[in-house]
């Protein structure tokens, strides 16, 4: 038996027999060619070959992998479009050389470079420009698919390293684990073992693979960050235990997370949670969200020189939308300000951006963009259960502009002959004190709330949570806040209407019995909180929990409301 | 000719998505363009040496821009920068 120490990438134990990945390689070495034109065209074929693989792998890894994945291949495509690394090839070309050599001296020159600098985000880039390298080489080359991708039999992978392309074009449904000789906590092999859940040990050493051959058997331990080559029987079985005691403590956490939230005495609320993206939305299923009360679309917007297209906020809300399945998805319409600037809208600065110019008042202000949101939300929308929310509504007169405008953007896409959700329910956050003052006229124009309390709590105390200074009048429990709430929910209920909350106060534990206590009817928290809410729920009795909110709101305080909370807790 | 000296106030500086951002600013001008840091000058149109720079938060960069749209380019640039690429957290 051999025990090898890397890097603990992703936890968790996998015991099997391993495939040793040995990318195929294609000769780079240098020869004269008699045609230099002719070298030149079968370049730039290569190119093209190349950049269209990326932009299919780009278009899948969206859709299965997440953003951050996918935004690796954008950049290597953005690669095989650089002016100062395609000139280095073409040159050589054009003096005689052939084009492998060419390719080959510029990828390096420029890894090289990206290596010694001293900062492991660069050095990790280093990586994926020998990895476009290698596809273009490939390309050259008229050679075929990746043999990850023919894998059939479950095993686990040992490689020098994996490339983003490697890994996206790996059968997932048969990997076990990863081990990899190089690459560090944020390589890709690390960053795609952690959202798979699958346990990975990278960073071992070069002399890894001369240690194994095919099927070999060996252990990953990826808290640790321990490989065993061919273990003896009595740390195959000590590790076979720990395995299964490993896999029972996920599983008992994530079977009573998938369970429902529902009190002692029947009453159901639904616990969703709040969420970024597609990635965010992968690991929300996985700690029991029964749906998404909060999709920031902010993640389309940020970051970026141009305005997303419909088409591309189409594919976004749609993946999200196939991935939770029958499970709601409520996409919040773009919440941005001044604080938020973005390169291509002129937001403008301000003395106060969150009194000023953002949210719903910039999507009105800006039809055309607001619809081109609305209509691939609709999109989205089409077989897929989702709903729609306008942030930062203060008066009824902003509802109604923004539901002609959706009106408007359901016609367009009649006229177009494109299918979209006919029936979508519209609902709107209530943040705005004037929104939660004035919920009993606002309830006939929208089919839902969503208390976002985060800025409620703020514009109501009139003070800016980040502001340490002030940050004592941020607490949730003011009986202003709490009387507030009870305002809403029951002008909505007394119209038939249901509130949620996405707020960072649904998922406060000293709140959550208060909450339920008022008749809040749905929980959008993020995901990690979700297990813990759900077990609070269950161990709670609607009954009393309405009794305790009933006692609450005649305390003068927040510290009293807090400590009569917690000692009914302790009760129960 | 034109120059401005700039430092870089965004989270991770000239890498990753800014970087891209940066390098797609500089293609739409005409203009030659080039960025140094240090004592190193690259062309802004590639984004491969633009990350060479290894250019992190708090750098300070010269961009000198030479042709017809010089003066769109610095201004372009600058304004970039300084809205630090629309980097910025979403909140609830």
């Amino acid at each position: 038996m051999r025990r090898l120490e890397g890097i603990p990438a992703s936890a968790g134990i996998a015991i099997g027999s391993v495939v040793v990945y040995r990318p195929a390689v294609v000769s780079t070495e240098r020869r004269p060619v008699a045609n230099p034109d002719e070298e030149l065209t079968r370049w730039q074929r290569a190119v093209e070959r190349a950049k269209r693989e990326l932009t299919e792998i780009h278009r899948q890894s969206a859709a299965t992998a997440g953003a951050p994945m996918a935004a690796i291949f954008e950049a290597q495509r953005m690669f095989l479009e650089d002016p100062a690394l395609l000139e280095a090839v073409q040159s050589q070309i054009r003096a005689g050389v052939n084009a492998e050599a060419a390719l080959s001296d510029g990828i390096e020159k420029f890894a090289t470079m990206l290596a010694n600098v001293n900062d492991a985000y660069l050095r990790e880039r280093a990586a994926d420009v020998r990895d476009v390298g290698q596809r273009v080489l490939r390309a050259l080359a008229g050679a075929d698919a990746n043999p990850l991708a023919l894998l059939n039999t479950p095993a686990l992978i040992i490689a020098l390293d994996l490339s983003p392309s490697d890994t996206a074009q790996m059968n997932r449904a048969v990997t076990l684990g990863f081990a990899t000789a190089r690459g560090g906590m944020t390589s890709h092999t690390a960053i795609l073992a952690r959202t798979l859940g699958l346990p990975a040990v990278v960073g071992l050493g070069d002399q890894l693979l001369g240690q194994l051959a095919d099927g070999a058997t060996v252990i990953i331990d990826g808290q640790a960050g321990v490989l065993m080559i061919d273990p003896d029987d009595a740390t195959l079985a000590e590790y076979r235990s720990r395995a299964t005691r490993w896999e029972t403590a996920r599983q008992t956490a994530q079977s009573s997370a998938q369970t429902p939230a529902i009190t002692r005495d029947g009453h159901r609320v639904e616990v969703v949670a709040n969420i970024g993206n597609l990635e965010s939305a992968q690991s929300a299923l996985a700690f029991g969200a029964e749906g998404v009360g909060l999709l920031r679309a902010e993640f389309l917007f940020l970051d970026r020189a141009t305005l997303p297209d419909e088409e591309e906020q189409y594919t976004a809300y749609r993946a999200i939308a196939k991935l939770m399945g029958t499970r709601p998805l409520i996409v919040r319409t773009l919440d941005v300000g001044g604080d938020k600037p973005l390169p291509y809208l002129d937001l403008g600065k301000e003395l106060n951006p969150f009194l000023g110019y953002r949210a719903i008042r910039v999507s009105l202000a800006n039809p055309e963009m607001f619809k081109t949101q609305l209509r691939a939300i609709l999109r989205a929308g089409a077989g897929n259960n989702v709903k729609i929310m306008f942030p930062m509504i203060a008066t009824v007169e902003e509802v109604r502009a923004a539901r002609k405008l959706l009106d408007e953007a359901r016609g367009e896409l009649a006229t177009r002959g494109a299918s979209f959700a006919e029936q979508m329910e519209v609902g709107m956050m209530i943040e705005v004190p004037a929104a939660a003052v004035a919920a009993s006229l606002l309830a006939h124009e929208v089919d839902f709330f969503s208390l976002g309390t985060n800025d409620l709590i703020q514009y109501t105390l009139a003070a800016d949570r980040t502001n340490e200074r002030v940050g004592y009048l941020y607490d949730p429990l003011y009986p202003a806040i709490l009387l507030l709430i009870k305002q809403v929910i029951d002008s909505a209920h007394a119209a038939s209407r249901w509130v949620g909350m996405c707020g960072e106060m649904a998922g406060d534990l000293d709140a959550v019995p208060l909450l339920l206590g008022l008749g809040l009817d749905e929980f959008s928290v993020n995901a990690a909180s979700i297990p813990q809410v759900k077990s609070l729920i269950r161990a709670l009795d609607l009954r009393a929990m309405q009794d305790l909110a009933t006692r609450a709101l005649e305390k003068s305080t927040a510290t009293e409301i807090r400590t009569l909370v917690r000692a009914a807790i302790q009760k129960t | 000719m034109r120059e401005i000296t700039l430092t870089l106030r965004n989270q991770v500086g000239l890498h990753a998505r800014p970087a891209a951002l940066f390098v797609q600013a500089a293609k739409n001008f005409e203009s030659t363009i080039n960025v140094c840091k240090d004592d190193r000058a690259v062309d802004a149109k590639s984004i491969l040496s633009v990350l060479t720079l290894g250019a992190e938060s708090g750098a300070v960069i010269t961009i000198r821009a030479e042709g017809d749209d010089e003066d769109l380019a610095i201004a372009g640039l600058q304004k970039l920068i300084e809205s630090n690429f629309g980097e910025a957290h979403a909140s609830a």
